[in-house]
């Protein structure tokens, strides 16, 4: 290792969900359809999490997303550039987003270089037609809106279906190791992001309006409490007993951490035991959203 | 011909089913059938399935894909010629796949009212850009290569049951029929569906467990025989056995089975079966003339209209969209009188999973080791919708009606009742039954009940009454057995 060499960081790692809704109701100029408004209270959220960003200095985004769901390995978006129209095969009516990113292919190869070496199923995504899915646009849009930041997509690796939430997070966790082993050797400064909700239990009606916030509300009272108890632990720092705890929280919630991205991203923090801040918390179609941030740069004493 | 007529010999209308396919979803058969011989058989029976449509003069092709799941109701294609490039998820390596399909979008929009019709929830999807999964895609692509055969595409819910995706082919069949179309019916779909989670060599290719292939081989087994509603019934045995709990479960043969009036005595024909990448995947053709097979091993309902979970956002009361449930002291301008929250005291049994009743009383009365219930009819709680349509508008205009949809819904609210005492249906004891058109509903009445509580063997009396409270035909007062107080 290079004795010279500046040393990677990770800056911070945040839960940022991607229901499609939230573009919708921002009506960026890039998303087709148009909104009187809706979800404030995670639009807010996200904008407190823009704003605790705003005067931190990163290289780099790294992003897992439930919706790019792979079942041989985790894939990484492997090249340059993406340019096309992203349009949800659920949500077609919210969502038909024009999308051009940047990709920060070395960074992607090094992560799947380690998780190759370290005897994990990857693959490099080199199709130029290749979409890329709404989970990545909606978060990295509601992250960065000015899209001004490279990107390192990773796909979800659906391997909690093929086995169980102990098998899918043992893995994860061995990703998130080798996630953070890359990005400190890489010399970036990087913000890693787990794109998912909480409780993932839908209605399975739209209102007339689908913004018509008298409509919204979590689908039960189990949802409710799983919830709080994930934001009790993320806000008093036991990312440990969340880890305990994801294969009941997983079954129980429905929760849409089943893509491993929550387990990823704690482990790519190493387990952080400070507290997280919860920028916001909101329900979209019934299901369960958190905004959270771990400020991973005021917390690198003793750390490393 | 045999398939111009119906299962009970009535004369269909002009639109039929001319045949059903089963045909799997992975791109290997577009793009890779040359680097495994299975792929290529694959390939092999996708083109002797294609000429086949040729064949039968379809003029509609009807594709029902598992690799296009949705959660708001089921959604349709409706853009006349969508357009784009596909790349498959895990596949992407294989190549890309330019589309150009010619959908029927008339069609699309007349199975979406006719959803609505039977209680689905339901959509078109017109969008530039939408993309269409990859399971349709390589279905069309290799089923209809010219696209001389206008095509639709329905999605899969993620939470359908079986009664709504059955529903969902009922409907789909109205149109058919009422537009005179020869349709052919396709499923988008994978048998077992584990495939290995890391990269292979195409030779290598095979699948992925002896007890999957087992089990492919049983399903294939009835198909080949023409025994599809057995196999659309052993759906969730299917799914528990051998298949990943992807984001679809195993319902495709739900909605092929009801396309086919839930038959079992099809002409069934197994084109080919491979792997592609440790999962199974089959083309099969099934006939809709009459073969030999025919009785059924199971028994599950053969449902009509869609009664289930609507609603939930109006579930706080939304008067505009939903049949007011409040409690009102003068009659609501709906079709039926006021409702009231049931009676309590000391010994009612009242259920929120019942209708609310029409007047004050309560749901149920324990008195010793009985139970009294008031007259059940077939309203549903929540919705207070009649199963089978009212038999009267809310001015008094004579409706058609569907008595053994009402009697199933009276039972089934009976079984409601019951449970909520912590009994079952098992425990009715005598039934006083009350039609009020004897002549014409006797027999379905009395074929339903033959197929539940004739089963349990209560005494009964039949009734005929000039009216109802409400706008139903049917109506039972049970007296059953009351369970044991803790």
């Amino acid at each position: 290792m290079g004795l010279f060499m500046s040393k990677g960081e990770i800056v911070a790692g945040c839960l940022a969900p991607h229901p499609p809704h939230l573009v919708y109701a921002e009506n960026p100029e890039q998303n087709e359809p148009t909104a009187e408004g809706g979800w404030e209270q995670l639009r807010w959220g996200y904008e407190r999490l823009r704003e605790s960003l705003a005067d931190v200095e990163y290289d780099a985004i790294v992003l897992l997303s439930p919706h790019w769901q792979t079942y041989i390995g985790t894939h990484f978006l492997g090249l340059p550039k993406f340019k096309s129209l992203s349009v949800d095969p659920v949500f077609p009516n919210l969502f038909r987003y024009h999308y051009d990113l940047d990709i920060d292919v070395d960074l992607a190869r090094q992560i799947h270089d380690k998780a190759a070496d370290a005897g994990l199923a990857v693959k490099m995504m080199e199709n130029p037609d290749f979409r890329v899915d709404y989970g990545t646009i909606t978060t990295g849009h509601m992250f960065n809106p000015q899209w001004d930041k490279p990107l390192v997509v990773l796909s979800s690796n659906r391997s909690r279906d093929y086995y169980s939430v102990e098998v899918m997070q043992e893995m994860m966790m061995e990703l998130g190791r080798v996630t953070r082993e890359a990005i400190l050797d890489s010399g970036k400064k990087v913000v890693v992001i787990a794109s998912n909700s909480l409780s993932h239990r839908h209605f399975t009606t739209e209102s007339a309006i689908p913004e018509d916030m008298s409509k919204e509300h979590i689908t039960s009272h189990a949802m409710h409490l799983w919830d709080m108890r994930m934001i009790e632990y993320f806000r008093t720092g036991q990312s440990q007993r969340i880890l305990d705890e994801m294969p009941e929280f997983t079954e129980q919630a429905i929760a849409e951490s089943d893509g491993g991205g929550l387990s990823w991203l704690l482990s790519t923090l190493d387990i952080p035991n400070y507290p997280g801040i919860l920028h916001g918390y909101g329900t979209i179609i019934g299901t369960g959203n958190a905004i959270v941030e771990w400020p991973e740069r005021n917390h690198k004493e003793g750390r490393e | 011909m045999a398939r111009a007529e119906s299962q009970g010999g009535e004369r269909m209308s002009d639109g039929e089913l001319v045949g059903s396919y089963i045909v799997p979803v992975h791109p290997h058969t577009v793009l890779a059938a040359d680097q495994n011989e299975g792929w290529g058989r694959l390939r092999d029976a996708f083109e002797e399935a294609a000429q086949r449509i040729k064949d039968s003069d379809a003029d509609l092709l009807i594709i029902y894909s598992t690799t296009w799941p949705s959660i708001i109701g089921h959604q349709i294609i409706a853009d006349p010629n969508p357009e784009w490039v596909m790349v498959d998820n895990d596949f992407h390596d294989l190549g890309s796949i330019p589309y150009s399909f010619n959908i029927d979008e008339n069609f699309a929009h007349a199975w979406n009212q006719a959803n609505e019709n039977r209680g689905l929830k339901s959509r078109t999807v017109a969008y530039h850009g939408f993309p269409i999964d990859v399971g349709s895609v390589v279905a069309l692509k290799l089923l209809n290569p010219d696209n001389a055969i206008p095509a639709v595409i329905v999605s899969s819910n993620v939470y359908a049951n079986r009664a709504e995706t059955t529903v969902l082919a009922k409907a789909c069949m109205d149109v058919v029929k009422a537009t005179g179309r020869k349709a052919v019916a396709v499923t988008a779909m994978s048998l077992s569906n584990r495939m290995f989670t890391k990269p292979i060599d195409p030779k290598d290719d095979k699948i992925h467990s002896l007890k999957d292939d087992e089990w492919n081989r049983k399903i294939l087994e009835f198909l080949g025989e023409g025994r599809l509603e057995d196999v659309g019934q052993l759906s969730r045995t299917i799914h528990r056995q051998i298949r990943v709990n992807k984001v679809v479960a195993f319902k495709p043969m739900w909605w092929l089975s009801g396309m086919n009036q839930n038959r079992n005595n099809l002409t069934g024909e197994v084109l080919a079966y491979e792997a592609i990448h440790g999962a199974g995947g089959a083309v099969v053709h099934l006939d809709p003339a009459a073969s030999g097979a025919g009785d059924k091993e199971y028994d599950e309902d053969d449902v009509e209209y869609f009664l289930g979970e609507r609603n939930v956002l109006d579930a706080q009361g939304d008067e505009t969209e939903m049949v007011s449930e409040t409690v009102s002291a003068k009659p609501s301008n709906s079709n039926g009188p006021a409702l009231w929250e049931p009676t309590e005291s000391k010994d009612s049994v009242n259920s929120a999973a019942a209708p609310k009743p029409v007047g004050a009383y309560p749901h149920a009365r324990r008195v010793g080791d009985l139970l009294y219930l008031s007259g059940v009819g077939p309203r549903q709680p929540g919705t207070n919708s009649i199963p089978g349509g009212p038999i009267h508008d809310a001015d008094g205009k004579p409706l058609e009606y569907d008595i053994k949809a009402q009697t199933h819904a009276v039972v089934q609210n009976i079984t409601r009742i019951l449970e909520e005492a912590g009994g079952s249906i098992d425990d009715v004891l005598d039934v006083t039954s009350f039609l009020v058109d004897m002549d014409r509903d006797f027999k379905g009445y009395n074929e339903v009940w033959a197929d539940t509580l004739g089963k349990v063997g209560p005494t009964r009396t039949t009734l005929a009454i000039r009216a109802l409270p409400t706008p139903i035909a049917v109506e039972m007062k049970v007296i059953a057995k009351a369970p044991a107080l803790e």
